[in-house]
């Protein structure tokens, strides 16, 4: 039998994979990956949740998140790729202008 | 039960490799083939917990649409050259350690909590649970709703915006 634990240790090893990435990665486009991962672990928090109590309201809250998920995407994506227009970089290192 | 079981452990170590190696392939290209590996994975376990709505908008939104954004931005920024070649920050020592100690943290929280996670459930879901949802959102949840829909064009127009030289 699948206990809520189950769900929210699975949530936890997606999450914690998708924190190290964001934050070991060079490349944005890898970062921003990561930070999808990150987002679908919450989703299946809010499922499950959702199954256990018997509440429609967390896959609602799902839906919203998928919803921000792909404008989050859009918006991350085009300032990445502006800046790869003015610094011909996508690597995180390598974007120091404010570091003197 | 027990190919729910079989359902749920199947898709989990499936979601879990394929994350570790969407973080840790070299190419982008190769970590979004993972990353669509890892959505679809994650979709299965949606639809283990018998969403198959989020399933649907699983498969729609976040593993065709997304990373197919992410493949077009990993095209023409992807470069080829020694010094370009390392994968990770030199500070992925703090982060592993970070995500150690968060794991660790988080972990304690859920085995702490874990009986006070058990509320008696309010209703049982029917397994088709797709007209529920619709129900409460387009009732209870209209408002935000419409904010979510807003929110989608105003990042279309902000990721149009962005990339326009003249604007920008």
């Amino acid at each position: 039998m699948i206990s809520i634990d189950h769900y929210l240790l699975l949530s936890l090893a997606l999450l914690v994979i998708g924190v190290a990435g964001a934050l070991a990665r060079r490349n944005l486009i890898v970062t921003l990956m990561s930070v999808e991962l990150i987002l679908n672990a919450v989703n299946i928090n809010l499922v499950a949740f959702s199954r256990e109590w018997g509440n429609v309201n967390g896959q609602v809250f799902a839906v919203f998140l998928i919803g921000c998920e792909a404008a989050e995407a859009v918006v991350s994506v085009g300032i990445v790729l502006a800046v790869f227009r003015g610094r011909k970089t996508v690597l995180a290192d390598e974007m120091d202008l404010l570091k003197w | 039960m027990l190919l729910n079981s079989i359902f749920f452990y199947f898709f989990s170590a499936i979601a879990v490799v394929s994350a570790v190696l969407t973080v840790t392939r070299r190419s982008p290209f190769h970590s979004a083939v993972f990353l669509v590996v890892a959505l679809i994975a994650t979709g299965g376990i949606f639809l283990q917990l018998q969403a198959d709505f989020l399933f649907a908008m699983q498969l729609l939104v976040s593993a065709a649409g997304v990373v197919v954004l992410f493949v077009f931005a990993a095209t023409p920024t992807n470069q080829k050259s020694p010094r370009r070649a390392l994968r990770f920050s030199r500070y992925r020592i703090v982060a592993i350690v970070f995500a150690i100690v968060f794991a660790g943290e988080v972990m304690i929280a859920i085995f702490a909590g874990s009986k006070s996670l058990y509320l008696p459930a309010a209703a049982n879901l029917p397994a088709r649970n797709t007209a529920a949802l619709g129900d409460v959102l387009f009732a209870q949840y209209l408002l935000p709703l419409e904010m979510a829909s807003l929110l989608l064009v105003v990042a279309l127009i902000g990721g149009i915006a962005a990339l326009n030289r003249r604007v920008a």
